[in-house]
């Protein structure tokens, strides 16, 4: 990633700009309100992310059996399965599919896992040409950028900056601004990579262990687009992808594009069961972490995720710190639960990166607890020491004041220990509290000192 | 040791000890509602359209008045042999590059969200229903199910190679979430509901 | 039915007011209640910050002081929520677990035990209620917008029947405002945005005051009002409720 700052320093340079913040957080804002009003039509609506959750539930506790029954089926429908323990490996089998094709270019749809392996950059060092389909992922592409959302991945763009990488890559008119015109550029470009390239990667978003199939969700058609045109299909999924039947697609299939865009379903919901006559169909199944996330009783229940981006567009940091300030795959609240497994001391900030409203919670349609998992997080990485030492120093001190009345009650007459140490402000030379806002007036005496004063039963106490 | 083997080691060591339960799915998807009004209403929500048809010979008339019959035409149904081609199955799927209208037929439609069932076994070429400017999908009537869990229902262990469920054009908001259709697929979806 | 006041330290030392409106208005309301005088911190602080390990100390504290009532109220949903979900006593744990279960929030005490359905009176002015995410996703004082399940509030139900009350309907109802403990100056840019734009939503319907259940947050509102010079008054919920009787 090319974002080394933390979240709270890359929030803040993309707060600079108050007009494009607001834009942001309006035009997620009304994702969200368009998830709400599809979510509603459907009274059984909380029923519905119950038993989704209970399905994954089931999915992670008997997740071995479902993976053997899942491979032994795909073989049987023609399938060539792969197993790769971690980011590398899966770049490298990736790739040698390739070479085994000759092949030098791609046309690759949506997944969230190639981005978090970095596959592309690793293909472009063996010398593969790699086209993202995705409109969204051909813009942030085209811009060496990641995606900021994992359903929008240009969110963080203005139709000016798209007019603008478009006029650059692909000479469409400089200034023409319109949606349209630009998709209709972009849609000539991209038929042109579905016509001719023979190897088409995707993601999945579920794979069925009782069939060997897997399902792949899209809107624009791309993911379809190239594999049906293409010689070799490659999908990778994370392990955790896997669904028990067939029938339990209706349930995740309501809730999917409802959650994500507030759409009643996806335009496609492909169903990949065997490989089209005499080409290759190739499925790599990823760990790359997930078996270690799965057995952190806290934090395993992350693994339910189906990839709606709910969470982001409800939350109310993500909406103001676009996805790059997460500087992780996969961005806000759930990428602040999915990062620190990867790599606690680069994401330390993360779990912190929250005010714990619990609103992602409450939108996750496979119920994932994510802001008590926020919470758990912030637990772990302070007991394995991913914390400044200052900080951890001035909450002992605190502790130790808090703890006992006789020092509290000492301190607030030398000086009012709240005052000078009220905990938001703790170690904080620099008190970033007064940037932009007023501390409350000290009043004549606590709520403390006017109780012995005033309150009857208090007099009497003292009288005894 | 390969990867497959200690990957599926470490799962077993660190998945949860107890099974929890899978949940029963027949509470779900029992509102009653108009099936056929709702399927209609969702349809035009999303950006597809759809035309009341007694027979295919109203599907002939309807397609030589609102397409361009003088572009390629492809179908796998017989019937409406008279304004596309039906010699198409066996060739290279980059052949259909050029294709303005595609004619299917669905094995049912869901009226929660508008998607048409449709397997490889009525498609011809699994991206013959991607590949063209204009789609065009006959359900019947009777065809048409409440919800998800009635589809999967109807599916049940029905034998295809791909399937797919096809809700309206192809479309996109990626820039700045102004709605596009015709991203990559078609551009324009039309449902001929027949009796 | 004896009552303990549990008041957070940050409105013992900034805002006694509302411990006093809190404690009247318990009173008023006929309850026996006492403010155990060497109560500290419930320790949320820390423990949002990563320290839980280091809150037994104030977890102790806090059982000495109220073990002994039949009822803990606190006019903060957050502090509530935190000693209902994090009170431990290694020695005493039936103890702890008890005293989980008797801390209560002000309006929801008085809606659910005390089982008052409306406290007369009379507010003539435009209000603001902020919700604050801890007393509504955490303690489910009210409904919440993300779920698809019948309205309810317990503030607004006794809000409502103030006599001249015009309580608002914002556009975002129940958005965090930002304040979110130590993320207040942690994330220092995103918290006074949220802030920012909750009061927005709030000047847009043209409020006199912004009420709400927690201090915390409505002080961090307040620090941005006062910065912007702005005529628009905090009021916690407790001292609207105990200015009417």
């Amino acid at each position: 990633m090319k974002n080394n700052l933390e979240h709270s320093e890359a929030a803040a340079i993309f707060n600079k700009d108050v007009k494009r913040v607001d834009w942001h957080d309006e035009t997620l804002w009304f994702v969200r309100e368009k998830r709400d009003k599809a979510a509603f039509q459907i009274p059984e609506w909380e029923l519905l992310r119950e038993t989704a959750s209970e399905i994954k539930n089931n999915v992670l506790s008997n997740i071995h059996d479902y993976l053997l029954e899942f491979e032994s089926n795909a073989q049987k429908n023609g399938v060539i399965i792969h197993w790769a323990a971690d980011a590398d490996e899966h770049n490298k089998i990736v790739h040698s599919i390739m070479e085994k094709h000759g092949v030098k270019q791609m046309v690759k749809s949506k997944s969230m896992l190639t981005e978090e392996c970095h596959l592309n950059e690793y293909l472009f060092e063996k010398g593969i040409d790699v086209i993202d389909s995705d409109l969204g992922e051909r813009i942030v592409q085209f811009r060496k950028e990641p995606p900021s959302h994992i359903v929008l991945p240009a969110i963080h763009l203005k139709k000016e900056d798209v007019s603008e990488t478009f006029h650059e890559h692909l000479g469409t008119e400089k200034g023409n601004n319109d949606p349209q015109y630009l998709t209709e550029a972009a849609r000539l470009h991209l038929r042109d990579a579905f016509l001719t390239r023979k190897v088409a990667l995707t993601g999945v978003n579920f794979a069925i262990a009782e069939t060997g199939e897997i399902v792949v969700c899209t809107n624009e058609g791309n993911a379809d687009m190239g594999v049906h045109l293409a010689d070799v299909h490659i999908a990778c999924m994370g392990f955790e992808k896997i669904i028990p039947q067939r029938k339990h697609l209706s349930v995740f299939l309501r809730l999917l594009a409802r959650s994500a865009t507030g759409q009643p379903i996806t335009t496609f919901s492909s169903h990949f069961k065997t490989p089209r006559d005499g080409k290759e169909m190739h499925i790599v199944i990823v760990d790359n972490g997930r078996t270690t996330q799965l057995g952190r009783e806290d934090f395993r229940s992350s693994l339910k995720c189906i990839r709606c981006g709910a969470c982001m567009n409800t939350c109310p940091v993500y909406r103001r710190s676009g996805g790059h300030s997460y500087h992780n795959a996969v961005a806000g609240p759930i990428g602040s639960i999915l990062a620190p497994n990867l790599d606690m001391s680069k994401n330390a900030d993360l779990p912190f990166a929250s005010t714990l409203c619990g609103s992602c919670t409450n939108v996750c349609p496979v119920k994932i607890d994510i802001h008590d998992q926020l919470y758990k997080w912030r637990q772990v990485l302070v007991k394995e020491g991913h914390t400044p030492l200052g900080k951890t120093v001035a909450m002992k001190g605190m502790a130790t004041v808090l703890a006992n009345p006789m020092v509290f009650d000492f301190a607030g007459k030398a000086g009012r220990f709240v005052m000078k140490n009220i905990p938001i402000l703790v170690n904080n030379s620099l008190n970033p509290w007064y940037k932009q806002r007023e501390m409350p007036a000290p009043p004549e005496e606590s709520f403390r000192e006017w109780y012995k004063k005033n309150a009857k039963e208090s007099k009497d106490k003292q009288n005894e | 040791m390969s990867s497959r083997t200690t990957i599926l080691e470490k799962i077993k060591q660190n998945q949860p000890k107890a099974i929890s339960e899978l949940p029963n799915l027949g509470t779900l998807g029992l509102e009653s509602f108009e099936i056929l009004d709702k399927y209609k209403t969702v349809l035009k929500g999303i950006g597809g359209d759809f035309v009341e048809v007694p027979n295919y010979d109203a599907i002939i008339s309807f397609v030589k008045k609102n397409y361009a019959t003088e572009k390629r035409m492809i179908t796998t149904i017989p019937e409406l042999a008279e304004i596309a081609a039906t010699d198409w199955f066996n060739n290279d799927p980059h052949t259909l590059e050029n294709v303005e209208l595609t004619l299917v037929k669905a094995h049912f439609g869901v009226a929660e969200n508008s998607a048409l069932w449709v397997t490889d076994v009525i498609s011809g070429q699994r991206v013959a229903v991607f590949i063209p400017q204009y789609l065009a999908i006959v359900v019947h009537k009777k065809d048409i199910v409440e919800t998800m869990h009635q589809a999967y229902d109807r599916i049940g262990n029905q034998e295809y190679d791909f399937g797919t469920f096809i809700a309206g054009p192809s479309k996109t908001a990626d820039i700045e979430q102004s709605l596009v259709l015709g991203a990559h697929g078609a551009r324009g979806l039309t449902v001929f509901l027949m009796d | 039915m004896k009552i303990g006041l549990f008041i957070p330290c940050y409105v013992d030392q900034f805002y006694p007011k509302v411990a006093i409106a809190t404690y009247e208005l318990l009173q008023k309301l006929g309850c026996d209640v006492r403010f155990p005088i060497k109560q500290t911190c419930c320790g949320q602080p820390m423990a949002n910050s990563g320290y839980e390990h280091l809150t037994k100390g104030c977890d102790t504290n806090f059982i000495a002081n109220f073990s002994e009532f039949d009822y803990i109220v606190c006019p903060s949903g957050s502090c509530v929520l935190h000693v209902k979900e994090h009170l431990h006593d290694e020695n005493n744990e039936a103890l702890a677990s008890q005293m989980r279960k008797r801390v209560f929030e002000l309006t929801e005490f008085i809606t659910d035990i005390l089982k008052i359905e409306m406290i007369p009176g009379n507010f003539p002015h435009k209000v603001g209620m902020h919700q604050s995410c801890h007393g509504q996703r955490g303690l489910k004082l009210s409904q919440m917008t993300e779920l698809n399940a019948p309205f309810f509030s317990k503030p607004e139900q006794l809000l409502s029947k103030i006599k001249g009350i015009n309580l608002v309907s914002l556009s975002r109802k129940d958005e965090c405002c930002g304040f979110g403990g130590t993320f207040c100056v942690t994330e220092e840019a995103i918290s006074v945005k949220m802030g920012q734009d909750r009061i927005k939503d709030h000047e847009d319907h043209q409020v006199e005051y912004i009420t709400g259940g927690d201090m915390s947050c409505l002080m961090h509102l307040e620090g941005i009002l006062k910065r912007q010079k702005s005529p628009i008054k905090i009021i916690h919920i407790a001292e609207i409720l105990n200015a009417t009787i």
